[in-house]
Formats: C-alpha cells, structure tokens, sequence
C-alpha cells in the first residue's frame, strides 16, 4: 500500500459517501487546526505541568476551579487575556509585537502534516517530515525576536541562548529523523506509518515493525534533540528564572505570552505526535487491517494515546533533572549526539543494503 | 483535494486551461512583498529589521517554488535558509552589535562596485534562463485529466507491477485501478518527486555535488582556521 492508494482513498471520502469542494474542505481544517492545537496544549499542561508534576513533588496541584482544578486553565485563560499588553518604552514595537505571533505560527505548521487516520491529515505532503522538522525551526525567529526587541538585556542573553542551543540541536534531531527515512523509504508520514505496519523486523513480522525497537538509537537521538528544541528542563538554559529571569519572554504579558505558551507546550504535544509516527507506529495498530473501517475512528484515539505516552517522557526528564551548564549543553551536541547520529546513519544504511 | 502542491499541476490538466489565473494572482502577490521586503533589506537603518525583511524574501522563494510544484526544494530552502543561514545571522548581529532604533553608520563606500555586481549578476542569469528556456512555456500535461485512457497503457509500460495487488475477478476491479491512476495522474504528468530529485543529484550532476561538498568543507576549515588564529 502506498502514498498514491492512500491519496486516492482520501480524494473519495468513504465515511460521508461525497466529496467536499476543496474550499469546504480547507475551512473545516482550519476550524479544526485552531481547536485543536489550543486544545492539545490544554491537555499537556493541565495533565502533566499541572497533575504530574504535583504528584513528583508530594503536592495536590490546582484544585480550586472546578473538580481537582479541572478548571484552572479556564481560569488562567481569563487572566491573561484580560490583562494589558505590555510593552517596555525602549521596545521595537512592531517586531516585539510580532515575535508571538512567529512563534505560535511555527507550531500551528507543524501539526499540518501529522496523519491520524486512513484519510485523516490536513495535508499528505510527499516531503512529510522534513517539511514539520522545517518549519519547527522557524520558532527560532520568533524567540530571536522577543530577544531582541525586549530591549531588556536578560531578553538579549536569553535569546542569544536559545539561538545557539537550537541551531545546535537541530542537527542531531534531523539526523535522528534519516535513520527512520532510509528504513521506511520514504519521507511521508503516512508511508512510514504503512512501511511500520507492514514491515518485518529481520523475517518476524509478528507486530509489524515499529521503528522503536530498530531505531532505538535514533529514538533516544529524537527524544534528547525535542527536550532541548522545546527547551525543556534540562536543556533550559535559555529560560533559566535563576540567571536571565526568564529569558527571551521576560517582558512579555498578557495574551503575548500566552501565545508564547502555546507555541512551547503545542510543540512539545506536535513533537510527540511526530516522535509517536515515527517510532511507535502512529495512528496504526497491529493485527488490525489499516484499511478497516474503524481505524477512522480508533486511529485518532490511538495517536493520542501513544503521544501521551511520548510526552510522558518530555515531562518527565523535565521534572528528574537540573539543567546543564552551557558548554556543557554544546558539548553534549556537538561532540555526542551528532557523531552518534551520524554512525546510526551508516549502520542502518549498510543493514538496509544487506538485508 | 488535499495537498496543495501535489494538485496544482493535476487541476489544470484535468480542467484544461492554459491561463494560470490562480498561479499569476499567487505569483504577483509574492512578488510585490518580495520586491518590496529586497528593498528594505538594503534601506532599512537597523541591522536586524534588514536581517528580518530577508526572512521574508527567502520565505517568497520559498512560496514560488511551492508554485511551480517543486515541494522538496521548497522545504529545504526553508530549513536551510531561513532555519539556519538567517538564524545564524541574526545570532551573529546579536552577539556582537545589535542596537534598537536606527544606526547611523550602516552604509559604506563600496556602491559603486556594488552596483557593478548587481548589474552583472543580473545579466548573467538573465542570459542563463533566456539562453536555457528562449520562450519555452511549462511542460504541457500529457493526459487530459485522471480518466485519460492512455493513463493505464503509460502506467503499466512504466510500473508494470502497478495492478499486481489488484484482484482481476473483483467487481471493483476497474474501480480500484482507476483509483490508482488518479492517484498517480499528477505524477505521471511530471510533478517532480524528491526520489527523482535525489537520482538526478547522484547521478547526472555527482561531479558538480562533490564540487561543492568540497568547497563547503575547505570554507568550514578555513573558517575554524581564522577564529583559532593564536
């Protein structure tokens, strides 16, 4: 089964029985995409920011609004959009009131390309993950941004961390990413969520072949690469409340901010997303045909299950350990993870010659 | 339709006009906010606006080659250019001289041999294209739509296992076929796919890709050389 069979099932909607103009179909996308990707960050925060990490540090967490503080996004929603939108008199008005929305953008792209189901993405790009690793590092602009026309100098240092941690980290989690291409053969998502579901591992191909188990090197690669690409504990150097007082969002208020929060904890859900496609199978499931039927609904349900699960993870090593020191951090990319990345690269290509 | 690169090409062979209307109401938008960020590139009076109006130029190239359905270079001028090229730009202005409001010193002696540069450049790849494409048009589609009947023949002469899959005693058969073909139209219509991107670089053009994977290499040590200079 391949990209085109797939492209030609979505062209011929099987659960309505017609077609939708392409106009109907861009509008629900994007009606869908801003509830989602909002939505998405509410269920990271309140689950594991909120939930979580109470439970790791023996506290009850937010409990006041509605049911164990079911609420309390609600409640810190209302706050910040009342709140005044600050900006220091020095600032560069117009790019510091554009930073958010760059960042918020980069995210909301990502999500674009994430399959959840036989037909279910916005869009089936050929260059599938190499167009969500593209567009994820353009986030990079909006906190170079924020950095810059803060006029605040924590902002400046903060900033110029990020920039220097991300470029650093997008190595590694590029060349984390080829280890999967070259085994699925493909660069779409929805290939390699088939290649997964039909692959063998070495003849067995008792549950399909997630490339968990043959890629681990190149999961562990991802995993590290997203910590620090979302600037996650312990890769927050450029956000460090100790030493930058919040680096690049220091001035930043109101619904600004909350742009920026989006952006982070909406990439942190889109990266699992992306990390559960490519190592955990995505939307499939084994011994369950992928055409099926139900697999329009259970699909959906099941990429949120294994992107949870991802997360899990994100959050936490974010909560387990302090942060690195910079030269540390750079160290850490520059001299292990690439070089690891690379060999990952050589060994799976000579195993995908010889078997 | 769900991807837009993907279809553009398949909508106009299966509608059949040769007026590009969407394409040119696309093309002149982006190239008037080209045109006009370019310019503020080299006019603006602080270093960062000049860095951030060129994210905007390299995103129009970006959004042009989506247009002429060249998806993978799209993607990669993005990572490369705008991910990397720019942001390390910016890092660098950062890290050294980045005042707000507007500097004063920006301009330099060298117009001159600037507009000379300028000025052969322009001639040079003017000549290249006019020289390459005289008054070519875009390839025309070679089927009329996806129900093209000599779809099938083309495709079984170059897949052969196409249909293998297929079950000839189904009684979707002709079903299942025609969907594979629509599928492929576009492919077989001569939208560039990045596996023929990837053949074409290691094969017809190797010698010029080792060329330059060596220059890339001898300007990364050189680079390493000059900032280690004890």
């Amino acid at each position: 089964m391949s990209t085109a069979s797939m492209t030609a099932a979505a062209l011929v909607d099987p659960v309505l029985g017609f077609e939708l103009a392409y106009w109907q179909q861009t509008t629900i996308k994007v009606v869908l995409a801003l509830v989602i990707v909002p939505t998405a960050t509410a269920i990271v925060v309140q689950t594991f920011l909120f939930k979580m990490m109470a439970g790791m540090q023996s506290r009850m967490g937010p409990m006041e609004a509605g049911p164990y503080g079911a609420l309390q996004l609600m409640a810190d929603g209302l706050k910040f959009i009342q709140k005044e939108l600050l900006a220091p008199s020095a600032a560069d008005r117009r790019v510091y009131a554009l930073a958010p929305v760059v960042s918020l953008i980069a995210t909301f792209m990502v999500f674009v390309v994430i399959p959840v189901g036989p037909n279910g993405f916005a869009a089936n790009l050929r260059t599938g993950i190499f167009y969500a690793l593209a567009v994820s590092s353009l986030s990079v602009v909006g906190v170079l941004m924020a950095g810059w026309s803060s006029a605040n100098k924590y902002a400046l240092i903060g900033g110029i961390r990020a920039g220097g941690q991300l470029i650093a980290y997008e190595l590694p989690l590029v060349l984390a990413v080829i280890g999967v291409v070259i085994q699925a053969g493909s660069l779409n998502l929805q290939d390699i969520v088939v290649a997964q579901h039909s692959g063998e591992i070495f003849g067995w191909g008792g549950i399909g072949s997630p490339y968990i188990i043959t890629q681990f090197v190149g999961f562990l690669l991802f995993m590290i690469s997203i910590q620090a690409e979302l600037t996650q504990p312990p890769f927050d150097m450029p956000v460090a409340e100790s030493e930058v007082v919040g680096g690049w969002q220091v001035e930043y208020s109101g619904l600004q901010f909350l742009f920026f929060y989006i952006a982070e904890f909406g990439a942190a859900f889109g990266f699992s997303a992306i990390a559960s496609t490519l190592f955990l199978g995505g939307w499939a499931i084994p011994f369950v045909d992928l055409d099926a039927g139900i697999m329009h609904i259970v699909g959906p349900l099941v990429l949120f299950g294994k992107t949870m699960a991802v997360a899990f993870l994100i959050f936490w090593v974010r909560f387990s350990y302090p942060r690195f020191r910079e030269d540390q951090l750079q160290q850490f990319a520059w001299k292990f993870l690439i070089p690891l990345a690379l060999a990952n690269i050589v060994v799976t290509g000579i195993l995908k010659v010889v078997f | 339709m769900s991807q837009l690169a993907f279809s553009t090409l398949a909508q106009l062979s299966a509608e059949g006009g040769d007026t590009l209307v969407a394409q040119n109401i696309f093309f002149s938008i982006i190239a008037i906010i080209m045109v006009f960020s370019a310019i503020r590139v080299v006019t603006t009076k602080n270093v960062v606006h000049a860095a951030l109006h060129l994210v905007l130029v390299l995103a129009g190239v970006a959004a042009i080659y989506i247009l002429l359905t060249a998806e993978f270079i799209a993607v990669t001028q993005v990572l490369v250019y705008i991910g990397a090229i720019v942001v390390l730009l910016l890092f660098g202005i950062m890290l050294t001289e980045a005042r707000l409001g507007e500097d004063q010193n920006l301009n330099n002696n060298y117009r001159l041999p600037a507009v000379i540069t300028a000025v052969a450049l322009l001639a040079v790849m003017s000549f290249a294209l006019w020289d390459q494409f005289d008054d070519q048009k875009l390839p025309e589609p070679l089927f009329d739509g996806a129900d093209d009947p000599a779809l099938v023949e083309y495709a079984l002469e170059n897949e052969p296992g196409l249909f293998d899959e297929l079950d000839p005693q189904d009684d979707n058969y002709d079903d299942q076929v025609a969907e594979i073909i629509e599928a492929r139209a576009s492919l077989f219509n001569g939208v560039q796919d990045t596996e023929e991107v990837s053949d074409t670089i290691f094969s017809t053009y190797i010698i010029p890709f080792e060329a330059i994977s060596v220059l890339l290499l001898a300007a990364l040590i050189g680079a390493i050389v000059l900032a280690r200079k004890e």
